[in-house]
């Protein structure tokens, strides 16, 4: 439906998905793109890698410090061997806990995730469930850690055919989120978990109600603009879209440019320094008269059809 | 993005001017202005409940969530039908996916999962994957009859099998004495924390993986366990040969029965996924597989447990117990897990988990 309405949109509207909610509502879901998740993947690892290394030098310092106060390695093996178990436990919470744990909060998505707006999701529509994160996460060591170790290894030839063997194998894992239509990966595949976007949008003003849409002249020079039947055919949705963007962003060179193809579209005579009252006018028209065909069930996508 | 943040840091004081409903020129503006102040008080509340604030959360915020979200949703359905405003449907589409997953969300915290996980949740799973535990059992058994009958056959495969770091005193030819060296009780703890940490994050490492690689259809898993029952299979020989069965036995049981186990229930769980690929039945292999997969990561975190358990015995009883003492230790955990995995919540599989 809105693959035939916004042509802008149609490169979205192949990873887009209507999940059917319990009360039966179809709730549009859009497939993480491939290139966010990785981008997303970059920043958790990164995230993690500072932190492992800040807390490692924090204990190496902490360490140092016994050193000194006790004045030699005899004393204090107790305090160290503290120390040395913190870390251990603390790099596996770390490598295996992150991920988990971030997912399972109320927004599931890792903070790599929540930067480029994705989230994990479960498939079937029902809630994700703690089980489903575990198992995803899993299975991060063989799709990503075993691969690029494998896949560094065999061009040395060390491993002989056996390595390239072994390197061709893991890479099916890693790619295999190019081979399936919901970019899912392995973990993804047995979890039963897809990762979606997770738009946050914040409610801008309403059109309508300002400016020469609202009054039908403008403020400036108290000129009325009419558009007659003709005049508003000529375009569509798409080109509505458009104008509703130019006007929220309120460029002036944006506006002048788009005034001046209108007017040249239409027949009219492009006047200056009034562009925005003439575009709000037409905006208001020509959606009254799109979403009146609407409601007659005739939908006009954009200016060719 | 901004504006709900800063309302809600300054409580409760956002109340949205009424709008000018009858100022809207179009039709399909009048019907978001009329509803507007409904989405926003949403968006409020779904905005609290994602960062986790729920105490701050009033009674009505609460009861009201699911009539909000519903008639969000209402909106969005009408909306795409009468308005061509990208702006507010892009907005509704997103403010009823983020209600969704909130109103959908997880019903109880970390704490209540894990008690119903463990008083019950892991022995159910377990008990589902009982043919895979008892094949990856059988693979086990025939890993360590291999590993002894190669061993015995020529001496050279000893070392083709066990890695380096156990083969320092171990070896064939090896004298009586040096052996049951190996086996001796420690003088006192000292370091044994810090190697009971590596163990078990060592051994976690490598059950998670074994489950990993259970999802290229068991195989890999299968091998693994075979490859690490040889080693076993082998200095079970070299042992045997010095006369040290019973003592080797002690050594290994004190940790060994809950290690081993848990390592058998890491490579069960990735053969059940495997499995579930492999032969879907009716099922779709997405369904099995997903299936089978929330199943086994139940099993993992168990055996993550296990792995902590073993670690600590490994560490401590092992090295500082004699010999009656390792092999009682190992018997009671042994039979410890038996009874919780197999004979405990049973009864609360008739109701409705």
């Amino acid at each position: 439906m809105t693959s035939q309405a916004a042509p802008h949109l149609a490169h979205r509207a192949r990873r887009r998905r209507d999940v059917v909610t319990p009360e039966g509502i179809a709730l549009p879901f859009t497939v993480a793109g491939r290139s966010a998740r990785a981008g997303a993947l970059l920043l958790d690892l990164v995230i993690m890698f500072v932190t492992g290394v800040l807390v490692t030098l924090a204990l190496i310092w902490i360490a140092g410090g016994l050193f000194d106060a006790v004045g030699g390695p005899g004393q204090m093996s107790g305090a160290v061997e503290f120390i040395v178990i913190l870390w251990t436990l603390f790099w596996f919470l770390l490598w295996n806990g992150y991920f988990m744990v971030m997912e399972m909060g109320p927004r599931g998505a890792t903070f790599g995730k929540r930067a480029a707006g994705i989230r994990v999701a479960s498939r079937d529509g029902g809630r994700l469930t703690p089980e489903a994160v575990v198992a995803r996460n899993l299975l991060r060591d063989i799709e990503l850690f075993l691969p690029i170790v494998f896949l560094l290894n065999a061009p040395s030839g060390d491993g002989g055919l056996a390595g390239i063997a072994a390197a061709a194998w893991f890479a099916v894992f890693l790619l295999f989120p190019f081979f399936n239509r919901d970019s899912l990966r392995a973990g993804d595949l047995i979890a039963g978990t897809w990762v979606v976007e997770a738009p946050r949008a914040t409610l801008a003003e309403a059109l309508s109600t300002e400016g020469a849409a609202r009054a039908g002249s403008s403020a400036l020079t108290g000129a009325e603009y009419r558009f007659g039947e003709a005049e508003l055919a000529v375009y569509g949705e798409y080109e509505l879209q458009t104008l509703e963007r130019v006007l929220r962003d309120g460029r002036p060179e944006a506006l002048e440019s788009v005034h001046e193809a209108i007017c040249r579209k239409i027949g009219w005579n492009p006047g200056k320094g009034d562009e925005r009252a003439f575009l709000e006018a037409f905006y208001a028209q020509l959606r009254a008269r799109l979403e009146a065909d609407m409601r007659f069930g005739k939908r006009k996508a954009d200016k060719f059809s | 993005m901004k504006a709900p943040i800063l309302r809600t840091l300054f409580g409760k004081a956002e109340v949205a001017p009424p709008p000018d409903i009858e100022a809207a020129a179009l039709r399909s503006d009048r019907f978001r202005l009329e509803r507007e102040h409904d989405w926003r008080r949403l968006e409020d509340i779904v905005v609290r409940m994602e960062k986790g604030r729920l105490r701050g959360l009033s009674d009505e915020d609460v009861l009201a969530l699911p009539a909000l979200y519903r008639t969000a949703a209402s909106s969005l359905a009408v909306a795409r039908e009468t308005s061509l405003d990208a702006a507010t449907l892009d907005y509704l589409d997103s403010l009823v996916q983020r209600a969704w997953f909130q109103v959908y969300g997880p019903r109880h915290g970390f704490v209540a999962w894990l008690r119903q996980f463990l008083g019950g949740g892991l022995s159910r799973a377990i008990r589902a994957i009982w043919l895979d535990i008892c094949i990856a059992l059988a693979v086990m058994v025939a890993g360590t009859v291999a590993g002894w009958l190669l061993v015995a056959q020529d001496k050279e495969w000893y070392y083709a099998f066990v890695p380096v770091q156990f083969a320092d005193t171990r070896v064939p030819g090896a004298s009586r004495e040096v052996l049951l060296e190996s086996l001796q009780v420690e003088k006192d703890a000292q370091g044994m924390s810090a190697f009971a940490a590596f163990l078990f994050s060592n051994n976690a490492g490598v059950s998670i993986l074994a489950f990993a690689l259970g999802f290229a259809f068991g195989i890999p898993s299968l091998m693994l366990l075979i490859h690490n029952m040889a080693i076993l299979g082998a200095m079970l020989w070299l042992y045997h040969e010095a006369g040290l069965t019973l003592e080797f036995a002690a050594w290994l049981s004190v940790h060994g029965t809950t290690e081993l186990f848990a390592i058998l229930l890491a490579g069960a769980a990735g053969m059940h996924i495997g499995r579930s690929m492999a032969f879907p039945g009716n099922r779709s292999i997405l369904s099995a597989a997903s299936e089978s997969g929330r199943r086994g990561a139940q099993v993992m975190v168990g055996v993550v447990l296990m792995l902590v358990a073993a670690a600590l015995l490994e560490a401590f009883p092992r090295q500082l117990v004699g010999m009656e003492g390792r092999l009682t230790i190992g018997a009671v955990m042994l039979l410890f897990w038996l009874a919780y995995f197999f004979a405990f919540g049973r009864k609360r599989k008739a109701t409705p988990a």
